[in-house]
């Protein structure tokens, strides 16, 4: 049960691209994916920026292979799914127990709401294909049986540390030698119910978003999907091309202070992270970069700022948020983070926080503000704070 | 990976909550959906609590407090939920309020209490804990999966204690829905006479149901888990089935009681009759969805039926029907299929 | 100013879901979130909401919304101060 877990493949979409090479290039380019609401109808498109991926449904379609009827939730994943799963070798692999562990927490809720808007009318009217795959689990069957994995399929959804759960459960699935190949992350498209949702919690910030600035003031939601493909060091060695790193900590606790709201002192995402530093046998010390759940919110940027200080201090590594580019992907923030850190260990790299113009004064560290090649990076640790005090920190380390 | 179950509590369409005797005054329904029958919750839960939790909430926390009680734990090492619909009634009528308000202000509580994790963070809140938290929203295996990773922490050792919850609500909405998809029987029928209507359809159902998992045996124990598969969209039953058996070392012989997910649809039930007449053959077997309805969290009623009879060694006539010969129940085997996606099995014996 | 105070306390019960708390429970000048009525700044919100949809007032923060659901009375009086310039 304490058999590493590498990680061999990633695949992603979001605001700044629509696979890992086009995300890559964004990041060091510095190019952020929020912008004016393009392609959800929505009446906030004037003043509510967000970061949609860069294409129609109909385009998503022709590149998923789904759709275009299908929710745009499924769509995104099926792209960021193949693109782990092609690019990790492991199909190649015969006689393997595979898993397929998403996360999501709008399942085909954009397709409901097409519905809803014609049998809240009347009973007997909605097409009843828009309301068939509303489930979350609908999204990650239909993508399951595209990859052709069936030995294990599930979902999770716990708000924003979603992915980071599924990546979780998946490492302990093979660990436990239930499975040898586990495809883990999630994904959520951008939707009328979200976007209504976090604005009603007036936390919709209607300029780009600020993560860890004194000034900051909300998020912007964004889109995506993102994921690992994670295996057993027996099948890691039966691979051509060594492992991108391996996830060495995971830890899942619960603030337990409010449904909406992060503790002042961070208890949660303190629980979380030291919880995976511990697990990794790592000291706060040689964490060389930590991707921050940085949402830009009062409320998150504080108490998880609280955290870092609680936990690090005087050894503050290099962090930022990469929210700055995608804004906030919900459940598959994680999934989207995960792809992003494992990239930063893989290539040596560390990606700036956009927009910090005036640093917190509670704290006395800083998010990088400009990108920057680290050759030496060892250990990266990725965070996640959701509704409902679900927090969930992951940490990566080079092999 | 076994587990001894503490405290099983439920509340169901059956009087199932907070009453001693064991289903032997059956709930009768002449309906096409089946609805909890609630007690009254300001004596569960705090009344300051209480006016924003919509009826999963309400069933599912006052149903894991009163496991917790009943087990004697305060706090749990983990808190881990399996519900495929989540929080229906709140996400209904958030999305309702958008589409009629044209996205103007609409309640954000209804938002908030919406998402999936609602039920697990809500009881974490309650009594302060701030241990592992998951929700799984896998379809017709959510209670299943839960119960796997439950299992797999308490393999871990990174729990003791474990409480896992298996829940689903009926909306008026999500029935009409779920209704033109063609799901239920046309006409009301009596649950009590399910099996005997031959007719297309089920019945709608919902409920919520507890358990107290540990990894310490003690004298109060209900019964233990030995262990939960599910499969998905699988070839043929009688192999997942022979290969589960011969995963748990258990022979057919072994098992004294199948309890089956039959829910009156003759195409739905159709394999349960297949496996019956071959891997199954000669072992006496109960429905349960005559009580409880279809749902997809529908097992989690079947494995507190389950924990009961063998901690009672004893079945309620509305289950045995007068065809279970008397003998000492040891092993119970769980056989459920949800519209054919996925099938599961749970194997619980006597501690 | 009576009148609008009374209907208040009864959108307010409406719109929190206080079911067991009737007009005469609350004080004209009781603290809102600090009264014992366990008000918490979800309840900020929703009553950000309330103004909104019956009196067609928008309040853009949650700091904004406590002061000015401090009591039913300073809600009435922000009613009455917005319809004032608006005439």
């Amino acid at each position: 049960m304490n058999d590493p877990v590498f990680v061999v493949g990633v695949g992603v979409i979001s605001g700044i691209g629509n696979n890992v090479a086009e995300c890559l290039h964004a990041l060091v380019e510095g190019k952020t994916g929020i912008d004016k609401i393009k392609y959800l109808k929505t009446n906030h498109s004037d003043l509510l920026p967000a970061a949609e991926v860069k294409l129609s449904n109909d385009e998503l379609s022709a590149i998923s292979g789904l759709g275009p009827a299908v929710s745009r939730t499924a769509m995104l994943s099926r792209i960021a799914a193949q693109e782990a799963w092609d690019n990790s070798g492991v199909e190649n692999i015969p006689s393997l127990r595979t898993g397929f562990v998403s996360a999501s927490t709008t399942g085909g809720i954009d397709k409901t709401e097409e519905f809803l808007t014609h049998f809240l009318t009347d009973n007997s009217k909605g097409k009843l294909r828009d309301i068939i795959n509303h489930e979350c689990n609908s999204i990650t069957t239909m993508v399951a049986e595209k990859l052709g994995i069936c030995h294990h399929i599930s979902t999770i959804s716990t708000a924003c540390s979603s992915s980071a759960n599924a990546i979780m459960y998946g490492a302990r699935l093979i660990r436990h030698n239930i499975l040898d190949a586990v495809v883990a992350g999630g994904t959520d498209a951008l939707t009328r119910f979200t976007l209504n949702g976090f604005n009603t919690l007036l936390v919709l910030d209607g300029e780009y978003c600020r993560p860890f600035d004194e000034n900051r003031n909300g998020l912007n939601l964004g889109e995506g999907a993102g994921y690992l493909v994670l295996v057993s060091e027996r099948v890691a060695s039966l691979l051509e091309r060594d492992p991108y790193c391996a996830l060495t900590g995971y830890f899942n606790a619960n603030d337990a202070y409010h449904q909406t709201s992060t503790s002042t002192d961070g208890d949660g995402p303190y629980l979380a992270m030291s919880g995976a530093l511990e697990m990794s046998g790592l000291q706060p010390q040689e964490i060389d970069y930590i991707n921050l759940h940085g949402t830009g919110t009062q409320n998150n940027d504080s108490s998880e700022g609280a955290a870092i200080q609680r936990l690090f201090h005087p050894h503050y590594p290099k962090m930022s948020s990469t929210k700055s580019f995608t804004g906030h992907t919900l459940g598959a923030s994680a999934g989207v983070e995960a792809v992003f850190s494992v990239l930063a260990l893989h290539h040596g790299i560390i990606y700036p926080n956009l927009r910090l113009q005036t640093p917190m004064s509670a704290f006395p560290f800083v998010p990088e503000t400009a990108f920057s090649r680290q050759p030496g990076l060892k250990h990266v640790l990725s965070n996640s704070v959701g509704f409902g005090g679900n927090c969930s920190s992951l940490t990566f380390s080079k092999l | 990976m076994k587990a001894y179950i503490r405290s099983a509590i439920a509340i169901s369409p059956q009087k199932t909550f907070n009453n001693p005797a064991f289903l032997d005054d059956p709930a009768a329904y002449r309906d096409t959906r089946l609805t909890s029958i609630e007690p009254d919750y300001s004596e569960a839960i705090d009344p300051k609590s209480i006016r924003r939790m919509s009826r999963i909430i309400k069933m599912s926390v006052a149903s894991a407090l009163a496991c917790l009680k009943d087990a004697g734990i305060a706090s749990p090492d983990a808190i881990v939920t399996g519900t495929a619909y989540g929080c229906l009634e709140d996400t209904g009528i958030f999305l309702s309020n958008i589409i009629q308000e044209n996205e103007e202000p609409v309640t954000p509580v209804a938002f908030v209490q919406s998402t999936h994790n609602t039920i697990g963070a809500q009881l974490a809140l309650l009594i302060k804990c701030s241990r592992y938290n998951n929700t799984f929203v896998s379809g017709g295996a959510s209670f299943e999966n839960a119960l796997l990773d439950a299992l797999l922490l308490l393999a871990e050792n990174k729990a003791a204690n474990i409480l896992v919850g298996g829940m689903d609500e009926i909306t008026d909405m999500s029935h009409a829905v779920l209704s033109r998809l063609g799901l239920y029987k046309r006409q009301p029928v009596s649950n009590l006479e399910l099996f005997n209507e031959n007719s297309k359809g089920t019945i709608n159902g919902e409920g919520a149901a507890f358990f107290l998992l540990t990894n310490t045996s003690s004298p109060n124990d209900l019964a233990c888990i030995d262990a939960v598969a599910t499969f998905y969209k699988p070839d043929a039953a009688t192999e997942f089935i022979s290969s589960f058996l011969v995963s748990t070392s258990i022979k057919d012989s072994d098992i004294d009681l199948l309890i089956l997910g039959n829910n009156g649809d003759p195409k739905n039930d159709a394999i349960y009759s297949q496996v019956q007449q071959s891997v199954f053959n000669g072992i006496p077997s109960i429905n349960y969805k005559h009580l409880c309805g279809e749902y997809p969290t529908s097992t989690s009623f079947a494995a507190w039926l389950a924990a009961n009879i063998i901690r009672k060694n004893s079945i309620p006539a509305i289950l045995a029907q007068g065809k279970i010969p008397k003998k000492k129940i040891n092993k119970i085997l769980i056989y459920n299929h949800y519209q054919n996606i996925y099938h599961s099995l749970m194997l619980l014996s006597s501690c | 100013m009576d009148q609008l105070i009374a209907d208040l306390k009864g959108q307010i019960a409406v719109q929190l879901k206080l079911k067991n708390i009737k007009r005469e429970d609350i004080g004209d000048d009781q603290p809102l979130f600090a009264g014992g009525l366990g008000l918490d700044s979800l309840d900020v919100l929703e009553l950000i909401v309330l103004m909104k949809q019956q009196y067609k007032l928008r309040i853009s923060n949650p700091e904004d919304g406590l002061k000015v659901f401090r009591s039913v009375r300073t809600m009435a009086e922000f009613i009455t101060a917005s319809r004032g310039q608006n005439t």
